[in-house]
């Protein structure tokens, strides 16, 4: 009597393992399509979605995934199908007798087509994956390409264009990239301390930064626009924010923004006074302004400091009250941050950030 | 009358015993007491490493959060991973191995006992060092502090420019006093495996477990060497001025790198070969037939071992390799996939034509399938250079490793606790308990680790304490926090289900099972000697041979 009781129960437990997994699944199903719709961009959305690539790089591995995803789905159903079926067909029933079923112990054949069948998934996938690995990792620099020097460092960005003569940061502007005259970027990647990872989801898979090594990555924007990333290395404390933009500027905007970043500092004789304490303060130890004393390479260049929208590589946004607390007290906007709190009077603070104001 | 007998037993009991007990036990060469002793060293940090786990996800429930410093989430997240990978599965795997080895083989203890007892105080020093930074690991500097490097720690990060203090020499020091505890553990495992198998049993009569656990210690050998090597460079780099990583000073980076991954991805197969040994025997047991296939599986696992030494750059693809480099380690990674699809697809066909029971060491052994399936087609995914290059580093990665670690190996574990608890403590464990275990787990494991997979997709990099609001990643990682939440619960059922039934729990028997191998054929828990007479064998199911007498497994293998 008990023994038909626990076979009944098992039996009912086999049906609702199978229902439940299956319910399972389709869920998971269910919220990974929302999570992807969700994230599918409406006009001016900054969500830096790899399913949405808007450089060749990006587009060629978008590609590439949408078939390694497709072969591994199939495997997924057919595995799970069998997986399911097996659940269901093969439970213990309370109408079987108590007999063990018949004792099976392999089959060289069957064995051999789950190798073999393997194999040639195998063998395919990695036939297209060497092509894409090819075409991206050895594509030849056109010579009107577009060269900038990223240097990662704890935790921001510098950016050089060697050949233009420009320095900045945080902040990367790059020309879009007509298929007819291509300018791509390339990037050259140094690291100034630790490891880093240039990463813009929707320009190119990711390139470290490591330190006395370089590295190279390119991108190929074909539209305007801004794109976001963030460093995708662990660099120290303040990994989470060494955030990322590159703006991808038409032609014109382009040229206007490289003449503007050419010349040299404003030298507004109005602001004098902030001017004396930005150069008579630890300032100048890290900081650069071009054509004034201050030459500091540790930190970010200020030259044109005004004409990025955003500080502390993009922890906050470049704004008269943020400029003010980032200098008095650095830890409020990112914590760990190397930028020490440099304690000024009321009345130096506002004359500094009347100066830094004038740097456009 | 009786009651007052009884009292005073039990006074007279426990006034003797807790000195005595606990010297037994430290004292212990036992390989069945060691075995419960990693086993619980194990499960005290599962707590520890769970705790972390949780500080890190209620950070990350909701963007600009500031529960915890950035300082502290870098300190959670390297000692959870740390914790979880050197102090949880390592241990737990090599307690299991430790107790049931010899039980299956016929053996009445391991090859060196004593070895067994060093190589067991050994890993519980690494850990306690581990914690003790805590205390000590920022010195002369003032407070305590914890190492906050990652679990790879790569370099330059910690050389002492940017890791000053201890913390990140006591994650060292760690590391490599727990690595000579499982070099100890598995020279043990090995010579017990090929010396000690009791008359009949030859190398292909052997249970898969012992079989895996062989190729598993041969793993340890050979990885953890890679490890102690580059654990002591560090520390010449620290200390006497070596500058093997210090960039600064012309080292290299990428070294220490190659280093940690030919040691760090042979560990995944460290972990998961006991768990498709657990499988090995429990999945038969229940569909009622032998293993699919066992040749072929000995086969596939030995060639796991073997591919899975040259698959460790695919940790590396961002670092800026040669397109050969990438191509190289694209296809070693996929090959990989083939035997350990063998392997699904083996135990598929012993389930095939069976009669399943849906005991709860089955149903989690059915959940490691299901989703040991997915991890291994993301791993699919991940191999694929350039698509890594997109995902790796990514929350995509961090899902597609909890998959395999706890979608797969805590799966297995579970289902190894259930079956084998009534063996080592004589008590069953609650079935009904068990389910909601079991049912509580998979919706909190899909609900976490499922959805984790999108903000990977979405641009969130891994390791940040703090993100950005508006991107897409807001709602999704509070679900993820959610479901963080009820596997909490049901952890906390299964560790009432362990107190519980070893109280009340019904007792067990020799076999309650109706399995076929060794162990079961000794009282529960086998006495200090294992078997009062040493039994010999004639299949590789000498239980069935003895149940069926009149159909045994002898006549056909």
């Amino acid at each position: 009597m008990q023994s038909t009781m626990e076979e009944s129960s098992e039996t009912r437990w086999g049906v609702v393992v199978g229902r439940a997994i299956g319910i399972l699944i389709l869920v998971a199903g269910i919220l990974f399509a929302a999570g992807l719709c969700v994230a599918s961009p409406h006009g001016n959305n900054p969500i830096p979605n790899i399913f949405q690539p808007h450089s060749t790089p990006a587009a060629s591995i978008y590609r590439l995934s949408v078939f390694v995803l497709a072969i591994t789905g199939l495997i997924f159903l057919v595995v799970f199908g069998l997986l399911v079926y097996a659940i269901v067909k093969f439970r213990n029933r309370v109408s079987q007798d108590k007999r063990e079923p018949a004792q099976v112990y392999g089959s060289t054949q069957i064995e051999l087509a789950w190798t073999v069948i393997p194999i040639l998934i195998v063998v395919v996938l990695f036939l297209a994956t060497a092509r894409v690995i090819h075409g991206i990792q050895d594509a030849p620099k056109p010579t009107t390409a577009v060269e900038v020097t990223a240097i990662g460092h704890q935790f921001w960005w510098e950016f050089r264009y060697p050949a233009l003569g420009i320095v900045t940061a945080n902040e990367l502007h790059i020309p879009v990239s007509d298929p007819a005259h291509p300018t791509p970027t390339f990037l050259k990647l140094l690291s100034a301390d630790t490891d880093h990872s240039f990463w813009v989801p929707q320009l190119a898979g990711k390139t470290d930064l490591i330190p006395n090594r370089v590295n190279e990555t390119w991108v190929d924007p074909q539209e305007t626009g801004v794109f976001l990333g963030q460093c995708a290395q662990y660099c120290g404390t303040q990994h989470a924010k060494m955030l990322l933009r590159v703006s991808v500027d038409d032609p014109e905007e382009f040229n206007a923004w490289v003449q503007a970043q050419k010349q040299p500092a404003n030298q507004d004789q109005k602001e004098i006074a902030g001017r004396w304490v930005f150069e008579t303060t630890a300032c100048i130890n890290c900081h650069a302004v071009a054509g004034t004393n201050a030459s500091g390479r540790f930190g970010p260049d200020l030259t044109h400091l005004m004409s990025r929208r955003t500080l502390a590589s993009g922890a906050a946004e470049n704004s008269r009250e943020n400029l003010r607390l980032w200098i008095q007290n650095p830890d409020a906007i990112k914590p760990g941050s190397l930028m020490p709190a440099m304690k000024l009077s009321d009345a130096d603070l506002d004359a500094l950030v009347r100066y830094l104001e004038t740097l456009q | 009358m009786s009651s007052e007998v009884m009292a005073i037993h039990s006074a007279g009991a426990a006034s003797r015993p807790w000195v005595e007990t606990l010297h037994e036990w430290v004292t212990t060469v036992d390989h069945k007491r060691l075995g419960i002793l990693y086993i619980l060293f194990a499960l005290f940090f599962l707590v520890i490493g769970g705790i972390e786990a949780m500080i890190i996800r209620i950070q990350l429930m909701r963007p600009h959060s500031h529960f915890v410093s950035p300082q502290v989430f870098n300190r959670m997240f390297t000692m959870h991973g740390t914790t979880m990978i050197f102090f949880v599965a390592m241990p737990i795997l090599f307690g299991f191995a430790n107790y049931l080895v010899p039980l299956m083989i016929g053996a009445r203890d391991m090859a060196f006992p004593r070895l067994n007892a060093f190589s067991f105080w050994l890993t519980a020093l690494g850990g306690f060092l581990l914690y003790f930074s805590f205390v000590g690991g920022s010195g002369l500097y003032g407070a305590g502090t914890v190492p906050d490097v990652g679990w790879w720690a790569y370099a330059p990060l910690t050389s002492r420019a940017f890791s000053p203090g201890h913390s990140t020499d006591y994650w060292t020091i760690a590391l490599l006093v727990s690595g000579f505890g499982s070099i100890g553990t598995s020279i043990n495992i090995i010579a017990t495996i090929l010396s000690m198998r009791c008359p009949g049993m030859t190398m292909s009569r052997m249970p898969l477990l012992a079989w895996l656990n062989l190729v598993m210690s041969g793993m340890v050998l050979i990885t953890i060497t890679p490890l102690s090597a580059a654990q002591i460079m560090l520390c010449v780099d620290r200390y006497l001025g070596g500058h093997f990583f210090d960039t600064q000073a012309g080292g290299s980076a990428a070294i220490w790198m190659h280093f940690f991954w030919i040691f760090g991805h042979p560990e995944v197969y460290i972990l998961i070969i006991p768990c498709f040994a657990f499988l090995s025997e429990i999945i038969p047991v229940f569909s009622r037939k032998p293993i699919f296939g066992y040749p072929v599986m000995v086969g596939a696992t030995v060639c796991i071992a073997f591919v899975s030494l040259s698959v460790w750059a695919h940790h590396m693809y961002t670092i800026g390799m040669s397109s050969y480099s990438n191509a190289f380690f694209t296809i070693t990674t996929m090959a990989v996939g083939v035997p350990t699809g063998i392997k699904i697809f083996n135990w598929l066909g012993t389930m095939w034509g069976g009669k399943i029971h849906f005991k709860v060491p089955m149903l989690f052994c059915i959940g490691f399938l299901f989703q040991f399936l997915i991890a291994g087609l993301t791993g699919i995914m991940l191999a694929v250079a350039p698509f890594d290059w997109q995902l790796g580093n990514s929350y995509f990665v961090v899902a597609h490793f909890h998959y395999v670690i706890v979608g797969g190996i805590l799966f297995a574990l579970f289902a190894a606790f259930y079956y084998w608890y009534p063996k080592i403590t004589g008590r069953m464990l609650s079935e009904s308990l068990g389910k909601v275990h079991f049912w509580l787990f998979v919706i909190g494991f899909h609900f976490t680790f499922d959805l984790m997979h999108i903000p990977g997709v979405l641009g969130m990099p891994r390791r940040i304490y703090t993100f950005e609001p508006g991107r897409g990643w807001d709602t999704l990682n509070l679900l993820i926090t959610f479901g963080a939440l009820i596997q909490c619960i049901a952890i906390l059922v299964f560790v009432a289900n362990l107190v519980f039934s070893y109280f009340k729990g019904p007792k067990a028997g020799n076999d309650p099972w109706d399995a076929w191998t060794l162990e079961w054929s000794v009282s529960s828990p086998p006495p200090a000697y294992n078997f009062a007479s040493i039994p010999g064998v004639n299949s590789r199911r000498p239980l069935w041979d003895l149940k069926h007498p009149e159909d045994p497994d002898s006549r056909y293998e």
